[in-house]
This record gives structure tokens, sequence and C-alpha cells, in this order.
């Protein structure tokens, strides 16, 4: 073809046949989804498959929010203890001293090495062993402190010590994957300016270790939420021990579980946007420009499907060529 | 030289060895850095130059003879007859009162230009926020970056960026600056912004160790040029006499490759 010049042509884009037919199998498979869960009636029955006006009756109830109550409490303790417990163990891990270094890595060998349901039940029976403990010095006459371990493990205590401990195992490892990931010119000039050791991890260090700690420590928060469920072990009445409960006497059980899983998923979400807004604020400096905020991808996703729709491209093909 | 008594040597080294792992990289090394003065330091890759600033400035501990900053033993403190170290606390003191400015920048990624600068003066030297702002401003403007202080290190260009760094270190006052290779990692129309700061800061008076592969830099600037080969300084003296008329076949063969 020839084209005189300045005069602008269209341009088509590419049909692509494959991606259309696997958008409508998708979208079909879906569609039944959504049908079977959420339209269809159980056999023989009026009321709907899964039970939602069953779902709907329990999702606010007492004993589902006092549940979920605890399993937010239990997850945002735990979680408190495993990332500064765990970022101490990666500060260890880093010492030159041998025995500082050898025993955190032995601290993450134990807890990484045994399932965290056993670790529960552990922590649960350890005051038949020690009534109490005592700590200070050994073969001296020195205490810093005394407790009672009868009364200090209840069921919740012994639940957020046990999921607290082993998840200091993991966010160690998260912690020193990202004190390694800084180049070691930030520690030189830190070093050179004059600062402590502590003052270069702490200024200098840990803020540009986030950025590669935050990531894997909102999916351990995620984590950590489900598997406060194993709680149920040690008998915490968090979110999955009520809804137990309840269908133990209704009989309820499909419903109920959508309701806990329900509750899962929505925490999950507000869990994910927040751990967005965490990232960014990390990735201050690391990227020239910083990345947009959801709802400016939706902008700007709205924008360029709209401006496609309003007018196909058109080019000059010499400027084009 | 002064007919006066000299006031003691900035950087006196005398002997200086260093070795990693068995491996002698500094073997014996003599040099004088006078007060005010601009030394500049060549010599092949691998030969030592960034082990000798690093132990100028404590980042090493050298394994023998001696080295002394304005005066005191590095590392170490001569009280009745013995060689006590010197405590963490100590080290970081002096090390505060010598700049280091790096091949690779090393600016604080996560800090904004403005904050690099300031940093330093408030957590090591307990300089006021106000006070640190305001230096940081005027040495900003010194550079040329002055409009820059809101941005982060990877929004600036490398020529920029070795400004900022230069800056940060003239931010706490040091009382020697020391610069390994600071214009290496630079696209070539950069080096000059970078030299031109340099130059201008040699002109104030300011006591600098450079190590350098810029030769023009060399013989314009330095008062003295040291060249270093296999952990040895192989020949010293005027930059201009030196690079014109090199003494030993090392020398020659070197420049010969970097002219
Ligand atoms: N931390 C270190 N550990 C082991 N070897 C090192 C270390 N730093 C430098 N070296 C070695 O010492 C020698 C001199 O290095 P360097 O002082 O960086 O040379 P230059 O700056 O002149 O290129 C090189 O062979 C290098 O491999
Ligand atoms: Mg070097």
């Amino acid at each position: 073809m020839v084209t005189n010049g300045d005069d602008e042509v269209e341009v088509v884009p590419v049909r692509h046949v494959g991606r259309w037919i696997g958008a409508l199998v998708v979208a079909l498979v879906l569609a039944m989804l959504v049908h079977t869960v959420v339209f269809s009636k159980a056999s023989g029955g009026t009321s709907s498959r899964f039970g939602w006006a069953i779902v709907f009756h329990y999702f606010t109830t007492r004993e589902v929010l006092d549940g979920l109550a605890l399993t937010l409490e239990l997850t945002a303790l735990a979680m408190t203890i495993g990332i500064v417990l765990g970022m101490i163990i990666a500060i260890m891990r880093l010492s030159h001293n041998r025995l500082v270094s050898g025993t955190a890595w032995s601290y993450v060998w134990f807890f990484r090495g045994t399932p965290v349901y056993v670790q529960l039940l552990f922590w649960f029976n350890i005051a038949a062993l020690y009534k109490t403990v005592t700590i200070g010095v050994p073969f001296m006459n020195v205490t810093f402190l005394h407790l009672d371990l009868v009364a200090f493990f209840t069921p919740f205590h012994t639940a957020m010590v046990g999921l607290g401990l082993n998840e200091a195992a993991y966010m160690s490892e998260i912690g020193r994957s990202g004190l390694i990931s800084v180049d070691e010119g930030q520690i030189e000039a830190a070093t050179s300016l004059g600062m402590t050791r502590s003052q270069t991890l702490r200024l200098v260090i840990l803020p540009q270790a986030m950025r590669v700690i935050i990531p894997p420590t909102g999916n351990e928060v995620i984590s950590m939420l489900k598997t406060t469920s194993l709680a149920i072990a040690v008998s915490v009445t968090e979110l999955l021990t009520a809804v137990t409960n309840i269908y133990s006497a209704n009989y309820e059980i499909m419903p109920l579980l959508l309701v806990a899983s329900l509750w899962y998923l929505i925490v999950t979400t507000i869990l994910s946007i927040g751990q967005y807004y965490v990232e960014r604020h990390y990735a201050k400096g690391a990227l020239r420009t910083p990345p947009p905020t959801p709802l400016q991808r939706l902008r700007q996703d709205v924008r360029g499907v709209a401006s496609k729709m309003r007018s196909p491209r058109r080019v000059r093909p010499k400027a084009a060529a | 030289m002064s007919t006066m008594t000299p006031a003691v040597a900035m950087v006196e080294a005398r002997g200086v060895h260093k070795s990693y792992a068995g491996v002698e990289v500094l073997r014996g090394v003599d040099l004088t850095v006078q007060r005010g003065e601009v030394t500049c330091l060549i010599g092949p890759s691998g030969s030592g130059k960034s082990t000798l600033l690093r132990c100028i400035n404590h980042l090493e501990k050298h394994d023998a003879g001696e080295l002394r900053v304005d005066g005191h033993l590095v590392g170490y403190e001569l009280r009745d007859g013995k060689l006590y170290e010197r405590n963490n606390k100590q080290i970081c003191a002096e090390r505060s009162r010598i700049g280091m400015v790096f091949q690779r920048f090393n600016l604080f990624q996560h800090l904004t230009v403005l904050e690099n600068i300031t940093i330093g003066q408030v957590k090591v030297r307990n300089v006021s926020a106000a006070a640190a702002t305001q230096r940081a401003r005027e040495l900003l403007a010194r550079v040329g970056l002055d409009a820059k202080e809101e941005n982060y290190p990877s929004q600036l260009s490398g020529g920029q960026q070795q400004r900022v760094a230069i800056a940060r270190a003239l931010a706490m006052e040091p009382k020697l600056m020391l610069f390994d290779e600071p214009t290496s990692a630079l696209d070539p129309e950069l080096v000059g912004e970078v030299l031109d700061v340099m130059k201008d800061l040699a002109r104030s008076g300011m006591t600098m160790v450079v190590v350098t592969h810029e030769m023009g830099f060399a013989r314009e600037v330095a008062d003295t040029l040291y060249f270093l080969d296999q952990g040895v300084i192989e020949e010293s003296g005027d930059p201009r006499e030196v690079l014109a008329n090199p003494q030993s076949a090392r020398l020659r063969s070197f420049l010969s490759k970097v002219l």
C-alpha cells in the first residue's frame, strides 16, 4: 500500500481469537459456580443448597463475633511475638560471635522442624513439667523473674506463646533475608559517617530491609490468621471453635463453615489492602516513581478503555516508521 | 618545604602492612599527607589503593607499621609505653571527622537528598535538625544541587549523586577527605561536574587524598602524587614531574595503559 506523506491511517489491532475462546469458557464455569452456590435449591427442598439464610442468621451472632475477636487478638499477639523475636534472632544469626549465631540457628532448626500442632500441645502440658519458672543466674542466688506456669498457661496464653514462638522461627528467616539484601556500600557509608553498629542497623539497614521483609510478612500475618484455628487443640474458642460449637448443636455444618470462611476472607482482604499501603511506604526511594494506589490504577484502566472505545488508534506511517 | 617547624602531618604512614587471609595486600606503605594539600594516589587495579584508604578511615585494621591521622595512632592509643586498642565509641568519633566518598556513591537509598546530608550531623554529631538542614542547604548550593533536596538518590544522575555524596561527607566538617575513584562509575560527560566540585574543595584548603585515574586532575590539582604498585609505594613526588618523567618501568607501563 502506498501512503502519501502525512496522512493518518487507522491501526487495526491483532484479533486474539484463542484468548476470546478461553475467556468464554472461564465465564461459563464462573456462571455455573455462582448458580450452584447462590441460587440452586437443596435436593428435594426449597431452601438454598448452601443455606444462605442460615449463614446470614449466624453471621453476626454474639458467639461468632466473640470468636472472631479472639482470632484477631490471637493473630495480633502471636505475630507481635513472632516479629519482635524473629528480628532479634535474625540479628543474632548475623553476629560474629559463634555462640550467639549458633543459638539462633538452633532455635530456627527446632521450631521449623517440628509441627506447630505438636508445639501447641507441648506448651499446653508444660505446666505439668514445671509448675514455676525462675529466671536468674544458675548456681547462684540471683533471680530476675519468677513465673507461676500453672496460672500463666491459660488456653489463650498457650496458643499465643505457642504460635508466637513458632512464628519467630519463620520471621527470623524473612528478617535475615531482608538484612542481607541491603548493599554492603550502604553499611560502609554509614560507618564512615561515624555511626555505631546499632545506629547503622536502625537508621540505614532496617529501613531498607523492610522492602524485602514486608511482602512475606504480610503473607505470614494472613497465614497466622488461619493458623489460629489450630488453637482449637488447646480449647481456645476462636472463630473456628465458635462455629464448631454451634454446628455440633444444630448440625448446620456447611452454612456455619461458610460463616467462618467468609469472615476469614473479609479479614484477609482488609489485611491485603493494608499490606499494599505499607509496601508502598517502604518503597520510598527504591523506585523512580511510586506505584499507583489501587484507586489510581482503576482510574487509569477506565481512562484507557474509554479512550480505546472512543476512537481507534491512528498514526502517521512516516512518523511511526 | 616550610622553614618553620612543620605542623604534624594529617596522615603519616610508616611501613603499613595489611593482609587478607594470608595474602599481603599492603606490604610496607610509606606516605605523608600534609595539611591543606591534595594527594593523589594512582596504581593498577588490585594494588591496594582502596585498602589503604580504608585503613586510614579505620574501616580496616592494619596489621603492622605505624599509621597516624592528625597525629593520633589509628585504632590505638599509646599510654605508659603500651598500645591500647581504642573502643568503638572512640573509633566512631574519629571516623566522623574523616569524610569518605565512594566509587559507587553509596547514598542512603531510602532517604531524600536533604536527609542524606542531615542524618550524620543529627545522629552522630548531635546537631539540631534546624542547624543541620541549614548547613545541608548551604552545601547543596555549593555543589550546585539546591533544587534537588526533596529528590531520592535513584532520581538523580550519577554525577548528581556523587556531588550529593561529597556534600554528605562535608556536612560532618571533616578535617580530611578521602575519595576512592569518585569518577570511575560515571559516564564520561558527567566526570567534569564532579571534578569541578573537587577542585573547588581543594582551593578552599581541604586536605584530600584522592584515588583516581584522572591524570589531568592529578597534574592540575595534586600537590603530591603517589604511585602504588603491588602494595608498596613505587614512586612519588610532584605530579607534573612524576607523570612527565616516570623513573620505574612499572609506572611507565601503567601510564601507557591509562593515558
Ligand atoms: N575484604 C577483603 N577480603 C579479601 N581480600 C580483599 C578484601 N578487600 C580487598 N581484598 C584484596 O586486596 C587486594 C587489593 O584490593 P584493593 O585495595 O581494593 O585494590 P585497589 O583499590 O587498588 O583496586 C585485591 O587483590 C583484593 O582482592
Ligand atoms: Mg579500589
